[in-house]
């Protein structure tokens, strides 16, 4: 494959919302799709995450990780996108010219109409929770204990406590319950699961390993690999309880304590960052501050699902076709959403009321309080309440969405800004 | 014999129901809170719990030395370990497609072994 | 048994320097380490300053070699290509009674030779505009500086280890061998040596090995543990080294930029009995945080991306300047008991600065106690720095590329460190063995992720380039492997 110097989009990250992103640009008209990806193979993080509850959404069937990409991979290929395997982007310029290098085709600039971010997230380690003791083997995030167990075939320990009751964590002890080790505990700082309920259910309560809300690592012990960790029970504000402190042998330990949208070539490029997503501001099409680059998945804001990523993907992509096609467009009247009652943040930032007529506009958002009762999902526009949804209960681990329909489209135009908010019914 | 009622967590979905389900011994009488799928599952839950298995198996020629594998239909609880001894003495060879089965009616469970990603052949 | 003429004990910056001043004459030098790697110790936990030397008890040693070594700096650095830059330092005083002490620590400066100049708060603001605007001014003292002390210690040993000194690591100093008073060589984990004379540069443990030979048994090193924090360069930008106003009992709190460009801030001081201790506390953390912010109120915990500690070797030896009060001064002496022993200990801050000045003044000792030292012929100071794919241009890179298709991967997409710089160091004249060894070296894993992504890949590199299994990589020495068996590998 020769790579050229120019593409109408370029997509950065071959994970679901890359190759979303790149399939749908495609299939809305752009002529030259390239993917780059810095692993040697297509897929992301998905290839390592081969455990089921993928594609229930999309697909309407539960897939293992690498099942779904294969999915993607499969049509983006073709579909005719080209891909760059195993080349780090180096950096992104605010007229899209995009610096990668590669040992396969050594150091490239290419020139882009438009760009789609598409990096997805990285774990959070554990300096970003400060964990206090010693710095010895045996201290790793989950998706390197993922990667090494699933792709590369190897077991980073024999006795196991996980901190954090992420998704990923809950999954990894399953995995590694299931390859022969011994996952002693799972502790969870926050009073309740950060992860899906399902997975506490079918990773530590099918295999009795106990979850321990309200607590946290005090210390980790172990001059050249770890031999205990000392866990201990915390207060509302996360002081620790003196006199629950227990040391709890293992040779790992594992960090399962949140994910954060990686986008230092966002900013580099001049993409502004919400600070509270740590992701770009967006409007309903993805597209960030900057005309022409898009962000799509969990660079924009950490999923729960990977079927909204690839969701995320496919409007992306295809607002990127569209600029490519049509030009930029004179500025529309947007409007912006903002995180309202108890909720702790919402995207997209701003909407084009105008999209509306394209079809309906899905606002996502994160609950800031957990609520175990019926609620309310409201958007409003001032004090008017223009639309709202019931759901069951509504809790930090699982996302919210609501669709805004087309049939609002007045309502929107007429309002200054739109707000969201989760309330009791 | 007395109702019994409990709370399932339902798993069919990410959404993580909580079920409320009232039995007779064996027998569900009803279930609060779930959708169909979601009522299926608590008869299932109650009377032979089975999930869905992902796991992997060796593999010879390939980009990576583990292939990942996943079984067709939710297998049995209780006989997941031995299931997984199972698959701890698989090697395959590539190339292998996506689907492609690697076990069939595993464990005289009717249940097969499949592959989660395709694997192509490296040439070294 | 293998014979030499000086075995230095301890590969940290005192240690490798030495056996670099030493390399230049006509000698057979070893160099043990007992870790898997050198400047393990304080060497690689520190505040990475060349200070000016304003702060030392006048007239004592630590005052002296300072002032004596800050001038070196220039040509070491150049010499060996070690990251250096002449910065300056800030004493900053945080509201009026601080300001009041400047003009004392003014006075101290000038009494240890060194040029210091106050400044008022608008300079300082202008000079730094990240400090808190409670300032009331500041001491500046523009000598000072920031290094990479790390590559001070792998320069410096490499460019010895071309002229002929010979390096063990996993090597344990466990006694001497000795014909009546002088000693003839000594005892390691691996194996007996034979020399005539011994370097103590052995930091937290130079105590022990003193009193080993039986000498000085009232000195004594009791480690004073500091921990600190490294910020994310991508939330926090300070290129200048700032000092609080010190207290009685405390330099306290720095925070400085570095070579590396992250910002650091500590450390604190807490003695300690035990010499790994090497833990960070919650009660450290918090005590490092409320100085920081003291001097940079917009630092916050978000931008924290590692947390380390180091241990001070500090030694209670009495200043030898008559008239001068000073009981942790620097032990740079000829043994007086013994024949064929230096020791180098108590080499506290501002060890690290003093280095340079301590490797000469081991020359000069050895001259005093009747070695005569000739010089070699083609002996050669160069060390070129290898190099660094994230410090070059654009065009640099693509070339460096075309030349190494190596240098074309990103294994730390942090730090942007490539393959080919990985496998550059892993042949290095002392080879970086384990994972530990190449992040010093190469600063990879030090960024955000903190190795979670270039982990796997580097100790799939290392097992490649080492030719060993995957499951025998190591994070430092033996027992640290990151892996311990295939994951289909039926368990006993």
């Amino acid at each position: 494959m020769t790579i050229k110097e120019h593409y109408d989009v370029v997509v950065i990250g071959s994970g679901p919302g890359g190759l979303a992103a790149a399939i749908s640009a495609k299939k809305n008209g752009a002529q030259d799709v390239l993917i780059i990806e810095r692993d040697i193979e297509p897929g992301g993080i998905l290839l390592q995450c081969i455990h089921n509850g993928f594609g229930v959404e999309v697909f309407k069937q539960d897939l293992p990780g690498p099942s779904y990409a294969q999915r993607f991979i499969n049509e983006a290929y073709q579909v005719g996108v080209d891909f760059l395997l195993d080349t780090m982007v180096l950096e992104i310029t605010r007229d899209h010219r995009i610096t990668a290098t590669s040992k396969r085709y050594g150091f490239l600039t290419i020139q882009a109409k438009a760009v789609v971010l598409a990096m997805g997230c990285r774990e959070r380690t554990r300096a970003q929770v400060r964990l206090p003791g010693t710095r010895p083997a045996g201290v790793y995030t989950a998706g390197t204990a993922q990667r090494w167990v699933n792709v590369e075939g190897y077991m980073p320990g024999k006795n196991f406590v996980i901190l954090g009751s992420g998704d990923i964590g809950m999954i990894m002890a399953r995995r590694l319950t299931f390859e022969g080790a011994k996952v002693e505990r799972v502790l969870e700082v926050m009073p309740y699961l950060s992860g899906l309920t399902r997975n506490y259910v079918q990773c530590l309560m099918d295999f009795d390993i106990e979850l321990q809300l309200k607590h946290t690592v005090k210390n980790i012990i172990g001059k050249k690999r770890v031999e205990a960790i000392e866990a201990v029970a915390v207060d509302d504000k996360w002081n620790y309880i003196p006199g629950t402190e227990e040391i709890i042998p293992c040779d790992t330990l594992l960090l399962s304590v949140g994910l954060i949208p990686e986008n230092e070539l966002s900013r580099q490029a001049g993409v502004l960052i919400d600070p509270v997503t740590a992701g770009p501001f967006v409007d309903d099409g993805f597209q960030t501050n900057i005309p022409g680059i898009y962000s799509a998945g969990n660079v924009v804001h950490v999923y729960d699902l990977v079927d909204w990523v690839t969701e995320a993907g496919l409007i992306a992509g295809k607002s990127a076709a569209r600029l490519v096609q049509n030009g930029p467009q004179p500025d529309a009247k947007t409007i912006a959403v903002k995180a309202g009652e108890n909720v702790r943040y919402v995207v997209p930032h701003t909407l084009n009321p105008d999209h509306l007529a394209d079809g309906e506009i899905r606002i996502q958002m994160r609950v800031r309080q957990p609520i175990e009762a019926p609620v309310w999902v409201e958007v409003r526009s001032g004090e008017k309440l223009l639309h709202r949804k019931g759901e069951p209960y509504a809790r930090p681990g699982e996302m919210v969405t609501i669709p805004l329909k087309p049939a609002l489209m007045d309502e929107v135009k007429a309002a200054g800004e739109l707000t969201v908010a989760i309330v009791k019914r | 014999m007395a109702k019994i009622s409990e709370n399932v967590i339902c798993v069919t979905c990410p959404k993580g129901c909580t079920l409320i389900v009232t039995r007779d011994g064996q027998t569900v009488i009803d279930v609060e809170n779930g959708c169909k799928r979601g009522k299926d599952y608590a008869q299932q839950e109650l009377t032979d719990p089975r999930r869905m298995v992902a796991s992997s198996v060796r593999l010879k020629g390939g980009l990576h030395p583990l292939l990942p594998v996943y079984t067709s239909a939710p297998f049995p609880k209780p006989r997941i370990p031995e299931l997984l001894s199972v698959l701890r003495q698989v090697e395959v060879k590539t190339p292998v497609s996506l689907d492609q089965v690697i076990l069939e009616n595993v464990l005289d469970t009717g249940i097969n072994i499949q592959s989660s990603r395709e694997m192509k052949e490296v040439v070294e | 048994m293998k014979k030499y003429d000086i075995i230095i004990i301890g590969g940290g910056v005192i240690g490798c320097m030495t056996a670099r001043a030493l390399s230049r004459f006509d000698l057979k030098v070893l160099l043990i380490e007992r870790e898997s790697d050198i400047g393990m110790g304080a060497s690689s936990a520190n505040s990475a300053i060349i200070h000016a030397g304003h702060d030392p008890m006048p007239g004592s040693l630590k005052a002296e070699m300072n002032r004596l070594a800050n001038p070196m700096w220039d040509q070491v650095s150049a010499d060996l290509g070690i990251p250096f830059k002449r910065s300056g330092a800030y004493i900053v005083a945080i509201g009026e009674d601080e300001f009041g002490c400047l003009a004392a620590l003014k006075e101290r400066a000038e009494k240890n030779g060194v040029l210091t100049e106050i400044f008022n708060a608008d300079e300082m603001l202008k000079r730094e505009p990240l400090v808190n605007p409670a300032t009331s001014g500041a001491l500046f003292t523009p000598t000072a500086g920031m290094v990479d002390p790390f590559a001070a210690c792998v320069a410096s040993i490499e460019n010895a280890i071309q002229n002929g000194v010979e390096v063990l690591t996993d090597t344990a100093f466990t006694g001497f061998i000795m014909e009546g008073k002088k000693i003839i060589g000594i005892h390691t984990s691996q194996g007996d040596f034979a020399c005539r004379w011994v370097v103590n540069a052995a930091g937290t443990y130079s105590d022990e090995v003193m009193h080993a030979a039986e000498t000085r048994q009232d000195f004594k090193i009791t480690p004073r543990r500091g921990e600190y924090y490294l910020l994310d360069k991508a939330e926090i930008e300070i290129n200048n080294i700032l000092f609080p106003v010190p207290s009685k009992v405390s330099k306290g709190i720095l925070v400085l930029g570095s070579t590396h460009g992250n910002v650091l801030v500590g450390p604190n001081s807490q003695t300690t009995d035990y010499k790994e201790n090497k833990a960070v506390t919650p009660e450290g953390l918090a005590e490092i945080w409320q100085g920081a912010q003291k001097l940079v109120p917009s630092i916050t915990p978000r931008s924290v991306i590692a947390v380390f500690a180091g241990l001070r070797a500090t030694g209670n030896a009495e200043c030898q300047t008559p008239g001068v009060n000073y009981h942790n001064d620097f032990v740079i002496e000829r043994a007086g008991e013994v024949d064929g022993l230096i020791n180098l200990a108590g080499i506290e801050s501002p060890g690290l600065t003093a280095a340079p000045a301590i490797a000469q003044r081991v020359t000069e000792l050895l001259k005093e106690g009747g070695e005569k030292l000739t010089e070699k012929p083609g002996w050669n100071p160069i060390r070129p720095a290898r190099p660094r794919f994230n410090h070059l241009t654009r065009e640099e890179q693509a070339a460096l590329v075309a030349q190494d298709p190596r240098y074309g991967r990103i294994v730390c997409r942090c730090e942007m460190i490539t393959e080919g710089e990985i496998v550059a160091e892993i042949h290095a004249p002392l080879p970086a063995r384990t994972y530990d060894a190449i992040k010093r070296r190469t600063w990879l894993g030090t960024g955000r992720c903190l190795g979670s992504f270039d982990m796997p890949r580097v100790v799939d590199i290392l097992a490649h380039e080492l030719n060993l299994p995957v499951t025998a990589i190591r994070k430092k020495g033996a027992g640290s492997e990151f892996l311990l068996r295939q994951t289909k590998e039926v368990e006993a």
